[in-house]
């Protein structure tokens, strides 16, 4: 942190640079506002067109969508292609929602106890070898995570795991790298919790599910709520395990409508909409958790 | 995070039997320790065990054996199955593929996320709508991007947004993703992933703002120094740590892109003719459609290598930096 000294070090002017006179100055920073306030609005709107241009499709007709003459809003509110979407016998979107529902409600607090569980041990309970223990976990992170997919299809595919739900689920529910968020978080836990649990006759088991965990809920909800958005946002893994319609998640369902023969371009942003409608709600609702879980996660890294 | 939610402690618990022995009682602590350490890390590393350790290093028994169809070992191969990767034209052409892709979105997404954080930053009203505006792509799964961005906005047809716009100014419909040259599928790739992830990074660049100290803004500001000298001078250097962290995330990411690749090109062509292809849309079909595991697997730690390769470059060279200040 060096750069903590020199920073001010650097700051005086060159000699010769006169200051600016003080009303300059603040005509230079009222303008200065307005200008960042113009660019962030701009910005901002380049970045909410394609849920623009998404909504309004979805909401439109064939001819409309695709007719070369602009139209900024749907003439009427179609939302039957919404219904459409779920009466189509070749692609099973409502089964695939399903799934990829089941899938991220049972990912997300599963691996965030289990990395919860495996953190605290590693952070407060002293046995002889736990280095060993979180050397094998943190060796884990030095591979990257797309490149284990293929070992891991042949581990699933060997154990009858292809096309099955759990196949679909086992292998999300184990984050080291979360393990490690959970570890360093236990690690600055005030010892009075436990140390008062314990002279009340609670084991470590009992201290950690009485006492720990429900003091750990701010860190649960941040790593759940992103464990979450990972699970319902995964593609490759559901592309390879799930072949068959029947375990299809909702983003194999979504690419599936390029595959078809004949694409009913309305019904196909309808679904991309069904497909984000989860995630976009989860983002303006428990954005706090989501914002502090990627601070957390990323700046750790 | 304090202790007031504590639930109550149960009051009716039976208190720790007087230990006749202290030699004992500390033995039998000590086992109850070893145990209950044994139970909360056993799922994690039975997990970690089967899905990692014993995969990869199946994956990496395979990648020396003949295994079409299988993923029984037994007939070794040497390294046949890395030499035929490495002499696959479309194989290498993929590597080449995202080392330049990796060189042109990394530094955008840097530049865009870090400049939309200090803008974010700096003003006082209206920060929560900008960030959420930022943010809000994220949300957003890559197929579902891949199908606004290949259907709507770049869609080849006249009534693709691209192409409206375009109209505006008299040009031609333009077939984005089709045309290879000039390759304007890179407009389409890199505008995507852009929108994608530069709320996330944004994000992460905001959290290492906020961890400068106010007194350094102050001093210069006393000094006189312009907001482009104060960005320069304190915001960038200051940045340091949280940069590298980013940059290391955002080169992992784009070395490993999949998901929007496939869905744009993949989907609808058979596979293997697809014209843009990363390593791990390769591997995918050498896996899965090929069915061949052996080269399936030589090829997932090429790709790890490189992965590893480009990371520690990057330590390098950013090592360098840190040595000289």
């Amino acid at each position: 942190m060096t750069s903590t000294l020199d920073a001010p070090r650097t700051a005086p002017r060159p000699a010769g640079v006169k200051r600016p006179p003080r009303a300059s100055r603040l005509r230079g920073t009222l303008l200065g506002s307005v200008l960042t306030y113009l660019a962030l609005c701009l910005l901002a709107a380049v970045c909410l067109i394609p849920f623009y241009m998404l909504l309004r499709n979805a909401l439109m007709t064939t001819p409309e969508v695709t007719s070369t003459d602009w139209q900024w809003l749907p003439g009427a509110l179609h939302w039957e292609n919404f219904t459409g979407l779920f009466d189509n016998p070749e692609r099973p979107f409502g089964r695939s929602l399903m799934n990829s529902l089941i899938i991220a409600v049972v990912t997300a607090p599963v691996a965030t106890l289990f990395a919860s569980m495996a953190g605290y041990a590693l952070a407060r309970i002293a046995v002889p070898g736990r280095a060993v223990v979180l050397a094998l976990i943190v060796g884990t992170l030095m591979i990257p995570q797309a490149v284990t997919f293929l070992p891991t299809f042949v581990v699933v595919g060997s154990m009858g795991g292809v096309n099955t739900m759990w196949g679909l689920i086992a292998p999300g529910l184990f984050n080291a790298f979360a393990v490690v968020l959970f570890r360093s978080f236990y690690l600055s836990f005030p010892a009075e919790i436990e140390e008062a649990g314990r002279l009340d006759g609670l084991s470590h088991l009992g201290v950690y599910r009485r006492l720990i965990l429900p003091n750990s809920t701010t860190m649960i909800a941040s790593l759940g709520a992103l464990s979450f958005i990972d699970a319902w946002n995964s593609f490759l893994w559901p592309l390879m395990i799930g072949q068959d319609p029947n375990s299809w998640t909702v983003q194999i369902a979504l690419s599936s409508f390029l595959t078809s023969q004949t694409v009913d371009l309305p019904e196909l942003f309808a679904g991309t909409v069904v497909a984000i409608l989860p995630l976009v709600i989860m983002f303006l609702v428990a954005q706090r958790h989501i914002v502090q879980g990627i601070a957390m996660s990323g700046l750790k890294s | 995070m304090t202790a007031t939610d504590t639930p109550p402690l149960h009051t009716d618990a039976v208190p720790p039997a007087p230990a006749a022995a202290p030699r004992r009682r500390r033995l039998s602590e000590r086992r109850a320790k070893i145990l209950a350490f044994a139970v909360l890390t056993a799922p994690m590393l039975i997990g970690l065990g089967i899905f990692r350790y014993v995969a990869i290093g199946w994956s990496f028994l395979l990648s020396f054996s003949e295994a079409r169809r299988t993923i029984a070992l037994g007939d070794w191969v040497g390294l046949d199955n890395y030499q035929q990767l490495l002499s696959d034209e479309r194989f290498r052409g993929s590597l080449t593929m995202i080392v330049l892709f990796t060189a042109l979105i990394v530094p955008l997404t840097f530049a865009a996320s870090l400049g939309l954080a200090v803008l974010v930053n700096r003003v006082r009203r209206g920060r929560a709508f900008f960030r959420t505006a930022f943010l809000l792509p994220a949300a957003v799964s890559y197929v579902a991007a891949a199908m606004i961005w290949k259907m709507s906005l770049f869609s080849g047809v006249p009534s693709g947004l691209a192409n409206t716009l375009g109209a505006l100014f008299g040009a031609d419909p333009t077939p984005w993703i089709q045309t290879q040259s000039p390759p304007l599928y890179w407009i389409v790739l890199v505008t995507l992933r852009l929108w994608l992830q530069v709320g996330l990074y944004m994000i992460l660049f905001i959290a290492g703002l906020q961890s400068i100290p106010r007194h350094l803004y102050e001093a210069a500001e006393l000094d006189g120094a312009g907001p482009w000298r104060t960005f320069r001078s304190i915001t960038f250097p200051m940045l340091r740590n949280t940069s590298v962290a980013i940059l290391l995330l955002m080169l992992i990411a784009a070395l490993q892109a999949f998901d929007e690749f496939y869905t744009i090109f993949s989907t609808g062509a058979s596979l293997g003719s697809e014209p843009v292809r990363t390593p791990l849309m390769h591997l995918y079909g050498v896996a899965l459609q090929d069915q061949d595991y052996g080269v399936g697997s030589a090829g997932a730690f090429l790709l790890t290598l490189l992965i590893v390769l480009v990371t520690l470059l990057q330590g390098r060279i950013l090592g360098f930096a840190r040595d000289k200040d």
